[in-house]
C-alpha cells in the first residue's frame, strides 16, 4: 500500500452525526477562592505565606489559589502525623476499618462533586472522572477498609505491624484516584499519612481533606499539604518519615531513591512506562482496535501504563491501521465537561509543550506522522490523537515516555521478534496482548517483563488487583493483598 | 618411610559454569593462624564481575523458565553433593578457624538449608499468588516471577553457611546471581562452586567471585543489567553507596544486616519473595446467559 493511500481513512464521517453539546452542570460545586494546608485536622495558613494559582487547563482560567508548603509546613505535618500515629496504631483494627469505610461512603455520596472538580482542575473528560476515577477511588477506600482487621490472614506466619508515618507524593494524571491508592492501604495497615498532590491538580485532594475532616477521622492521621517539587523534596528528606511512596516520573523516582540512600526509610516507586500493546494475526481485530484506542487515548494518554507502543503482526497491519484511523476520526476532542467528549484537555501547558516536542522529534526521526482531522478548541491545552507509523525500536518516541495521546506503531513477523522488542526497553509497567488463542496468551504473558498484562483488554483497574512495575517502572505493588505489604513490617 | 607431598588446590572463581582465575591476574594470600599461606585467592575485578553478569543474564531465561519442580530437584541435588563432600568442607572450615563441632554443625545446617529451599521451589508461588475478585467481568490473577539477575555480597563471618543462606532463596525463586564470597573465609566458596558444578545446576545461574567488597560494592550496585542486590554486611558507607547507585536503574536493594545465620529465621519463603516481582494478568470473561460469571 502506498503511503498516500495508507493515510486515507476508510469511512466518511462528514455526515450530520454531530452531537449536540451535553455539558455537565457545574453550578452545584462549591469551591473557595483560596485553599490552606490540611494539617492536624484543620486548614492552616502556610508558613511560607505563599499561594499559587491553579487553573482549568481547558479554559486557561484560574480556579483558585493553593498554599505552598515549605520545610516548616512539612515538618508541622510530619509532627502531626507522628503524634497521631501513637493513637491510631493502637486503636482496635476493627475501629480503624470503620473510619476508612466511612470515608468511602462519604466519597460515594459526594461523587459527582468530586468528578466535576477533577475535570475542571485536571482536564480529563467528565465521562472518565465520573465513571472511572471517582468510583474507583471510593472503592479503594471501601476495599482496604476491610483489610484493617484481617491483616494477619494475609501474611502467613508473620505478625504485620505498621511502619509509622508515610510520606506520599502523587501525580497529576489521576489526582483523586492516586490519593485513594496511597491513603487507603496506608491507613488500613495502621500508618498515618502526609500526602502531597501534584501542583497542577490539588483541588480534589483538598476536597478530600474536607471530607476527611468531616468524617471524624482523628486529627493528624491524614495530612494533606500542597506545593511543587520543593515541597516534595522536603518530605523525602524529612528525618521522621518512615516510608516514602511515590508515583510519578522515572527521573524523579530515581532522585528520590538516591536521596534517601543513607536512611532506613522504606520506599515504593510507581514510575513511568512504555507499554507494548501487541496484536497477533489471530486477534479479534475490531476488539483489538477498540482496545488500542482505549490503551493510548484514555485520559489524553496521561497514563503511566498507556499502551503507547503498538506492535501489529505484519499480515494484518494494513487493516488494523486503517481501522485505527477510522476510529480516531470519530473521537471527540474538546470540552472535558461535555459528556460526549472522548479526549479532554492536556493537563498543563508544560505537558502540552513536552508532547509537541516529542511530535517534532518523531517527525525528525523519520517515522510517519498522522493525526485525526478533528478541530480542537482555540483556548486551552489540546492535542489531536496522533500516530507514528513505521517507527523503529531505536527511535526516541519508541524508547521514551511521552505521556500524551501519541501512539507509535511497529510491525513484527514472529513471536520471538515481538517478545524481544517489547522487552527491549528500560520500563516494565504493563503490556497488552490481543489473540484468540489462550495458550499463546499464557506464553506471551509470562514472557512480558511487566507488572500488569492485559490480555484482550486494556487499562482495567480494580482495588483488588495489584498494580506496579518491573525494572525502571518501579517496585512495590498498589492494590490487592500485595498492595498492603509496602505499608507493613513483619 | 617416604613422605608424600600433598597436592594443594588452586582456588579459582566460578563464572558461567567455568573455573577461571581472575582476568586481572591479582590475588591475595590467605593465611592460617600461624601465619602460613594456605592459598592464593583470586582478587576479582570489575571486569570479572561484568563477565559474571553476562553469564547470569544468559542463564536467567532458561533457569526462570524451568518448572518449580525441576528447580526443586536440582536444589536437592546440590544438597546431596554437599552431603557427599562433607569432610572436605569440615576440614576447610577448621582450617579457617572453626572447632570440629562448629564445622560439623555448619556443614549439616548448610545441607539442611538447601533441602529446606528445595522444598519451597514449587510451593512459594501458591503462597504468594492470588486470584483477585475484581468487580468487572474479568479473570484476574497475580503470580510471583523472579526479578532477574541478582548481585549478592555474602556475609563476611561465615564461609559456607553464609553462602548457602544467600544463594538458595535467590535461585529457588528462579533468579540467577553473582555472589561475592567472604573475603577472609573464601575457601568453602570455591569448593561450593565445585558442588554446584556437579549438581545439574546450569552454568551461569550461580557465579561466585572472591575479593573485596570495598573494591567491588560500587560496581555491583551500579551495573545497569543487575536487577537487584542483597547485602549481608554491616558497613554503613557501603550500604549508602549501594543504595545511591541503585537509583541508576531502580535496583531492588535488600540489606540483611541483622540476620543470624544459624537461626531458623535466616530461612523463609519471605526471603524468596524479596527477589520476586508480582505480575497481574487480566482477561475478559464472556457474559453468556443472564447470570454474570466471575471468580
Amino acid at each position: 500500500m502506498s503511503k498516500k493511500q495508507e493515510n486515507k481513512i476508510g469511512l466518511d464521517f462528514k455526515t450530520d452525526w454531530a452531537y449536540a453539546p451535553a455539558p455537565e452542570d457545574t453550578k452545584h460545586i462549591t469551591l473557595q477562592k483560596q485553599y490552606d494546608l490540611f494539617i492536624d485536622g484543620k486548614f492552616v495558613k502556610p508558613n511560607s505565606k505563599k499561594y499559587f494559582d491553579t487553573i482549568n487547563p481547558a479554559t486557561e482560567q484560574k480556579i483558585a489559589e493553593v498554599a505552598e508548603a515549605d520545610e516548616k509546613d512539612v515538618d508541622k505535618a510530619v509532627k502531626a502525623a507522628r503524634k497521631a500515629f501513637e493513637k491510631w496504631s493502637k486503636i482496635s483494627a476493627k475501629e480503624r476499618g470503620k473510619y476508612i469505610y466511612r470515608i468511602a461512603r462519604l466519597m460515594q455520596e459526594r461523587a459527582r462533586e468530586f468528578a466535576v472538580i477533577e475535570t475542571m482542575n485536571g482536564g480529563k473528560c467528565i465521562r472518565e472522572s465520573r465513571d472511572i476515577d471517582v468510583p474507583l477511588a471510593a472503592n479503594h477506600f471501601f476495599y482496604n477498609a476491610g483489610w484493617a482487621d484481617k491483616l494477619e490472614y494475609a501474611f502467613p506466619n508473620r505478625i504485620p505491624q505498621p511502619l509509622g508515618v508515610a510520606g506520599q507524593i502523587i501525580p497529576w494524571n489521576f489526582p483523586l484516584l492516586m490519593a485513594a491508592w496511597k491513603i487507603a492501604p496506608a491507613l488500613a495497615a495502621g500508618n498515618t499519612v502526609v500526602l502531597k498532590p501534584a501542583e497542577t491538580t490539588s483541588l480534589t485532594a483538598l476536597k478530600l481533606a474536607e471530607l476527611i475532616r468531616d468524617s471524624g477521622l482523628p486529627d493528624g492521621v491524614v495530612n494533606i499539604i500542597t506545593g511543587a517539587g520543593k515541597t516534595g523534596a522536603a518530605m523525602v528528606n524529612h528525618p521522621d518519615i518512615n516510608k516514602i511512596a511515590f508515583t510519578g516520573s522515572t527521573d524523579v523516582g530515581k532522585m528520590i531513591q538516591k536521596s534517601i540512600a543513607g536512611t532506613d526509610k522504606k520506599l515504593t516507586l510507581e514510575l513511568g512506562g512504555k507499554a507494548a500493546n501487541i496484536i497477533f494475526e489471530d486477534a479479534p481485530i475490531d476488539q483489538a482496535v477498540e482496545g488500542v484506542i482505549n490503551g493510548i487515548f484514555f485520559n489524553q494518554g496521561h497514563v503511566c501504563c498507556a499502551g503507547s507502543r503498538l506492535f501489529v503482526q505484519e499480515s494484518i497491519a494494513d487493516i488494523v491501521i486503517r481501522k485505527l484511523k477510522d476510529r480516531m476520526e470519530s473521537l471527540i476532542v474538546g470540552d472535558p465537561m461535555d459528556k460526549n467528549t472522548d479526549i479532554g484537555a492536556i493537563n498543563s501547558k508544560e505537558q502540552l509543550l513536552k508532547i509537541q516536542e516529542y511530535i517534532k522529534i518523531g517527525k525528525n526521526e523519520g517515522a510517519d506522522f498522522y493525526q485525526s482531522s478533528c478541530t480542537i478548541p482555540s483556548k486551552g491545552y489540546f492535542c489531536r490523537p496522533t500516530l507514528f507509523l513505521n517507527a523503529s525500536q531505536s527511535h526516541r518516541i519508541v524508547q521514551e515516555e511521552i505521556f500524551g495521546p501519541v501512539l507509535t506503531i511497529q510491525t513484527f513477523r514472529t513471536i520471538e521478534e515481538v517478545i524481544e522488542k517489547a522487552n527491549n526497553i528500560a520500563y516494565g509497567l504493563s503490556a497488552g496482548i490481543w489473540t484468540d488463542k489462550g495458550s499463546k496468551i499464557f506464553n506471551i504473558s509470562s514472557k512480558m517483563r511487566a507488572g500488569v498484562v492485559w490480555a484482550n483488554t486494556y487499562n482495567k483497574f480494580d482495588p483488588a488487583s495489584p498494580f506496579g512495575g518491573y525494572k525502571e517502572s518501579g517496585f512495590g505493588r498498589e492494590g490487592g493483598l500485595h498492595g498492603l505489604m509496602p505499608y507493613l513490617k513483619f | 618411610m617416604a613422605t608424600r607431598l600433598e597436592i594443594q588446590k588452586t582456588y579459582k572463581i566460578y563464572i558461567g559454569g567455568q573455573f577461571p582465575r581472575t582476568e586481572s591476574g591479582r590475588f591475595y594470600p590467605l593465611k592460617n593462624k600461624k601465619g602460613d599461606i594456605m592459598a592464593n585467592i583470586c582478587q576479582s575485578s570489575r571486569k570479572d564481575f561484568r563477565n559474571a553478569v553476562v553469564a547470569a543474564r544468559g542463564a536467567f531465561g532458561g533457569w526462570s523458565a524451568r518448572a518449580g519442580f525441576n528447580r526443586s530437584q536440582i536444589l536437592y541435588r546440590i544438597a546431596e553433593m554437599l552431603e557427599g563432600r562433607k569432610e572436605q568442607f569440615i576440614s576447610e572450615l577448621i582450617l579457617q578457624g572453626l572447632t570440629d563441632k562448629a564445622a560439623n554443625d555448619e556443614v549439616s545446617l548448610s545441607v539442611d538449608r538447601l533441602v529446606y529451599y528445595a522444598g519451597w521451589c514449587d510451593k512459594y508461588q501458591a503462597v504468594f499468588s492470588s486470584v483477585n475478585p475484581v468487580a468487572s467481568s474479568h479473570f484476574n490473577f497475580s503470580v510471583p516471577e523472579p526479578t532477574g539477575v541478582v548481585a549478592i555480597i555474602a556475609p563476611e563471618e561465615s564461609s559456607l553457611l553464609g553462602l548457602v543462606t544467600v544463594i538458595a532463596p535467590v535461585i529457588a525463586g528462579g533468579n540467577s546471581c553473582i555472589v561475592l564470597a567472604s573475603e577472609s573465609k573464601p575457601l568453602c566458596a570455591v569448593t561450593f562452586a565445585e558442588v554446584l558444578n556437579s549438581s545439574d545446576l546450569p552454568g551461569g545461574v550461580v557465579n561466585i567471585l572472591t575479593g573485596s567488597s570495598e573494591e567491588l560494592h560500587s560496581h555491583f550496585s551500579s551495573h545497569m543489567d543487575v536487577n537487584a542486590l542483597s547485602y549481608y554486611r554491616k558497613n554503613k558507607n557501603e550500604i549508602k553507596t549501594i543504595k545511591e547507585n541503585a537509583s541508576l536503574n531502580v535496583k531492588r536493594i535488600f540489606i540483611y544486616d541483622k540476620l543470624v545465620l544459624a537461626s531458623d529465621k535466616a530461612q523463609s519463603p519471605y526471603l524468596i519473595f524479596d527477589n520476586q516481582e508480582i505480575k497481574t494478568t487480566w482477561h475478559p470473561i464472556e457474559n453468556i446467559g443472564s447470570a454474570k460469571a466471575g471468580y
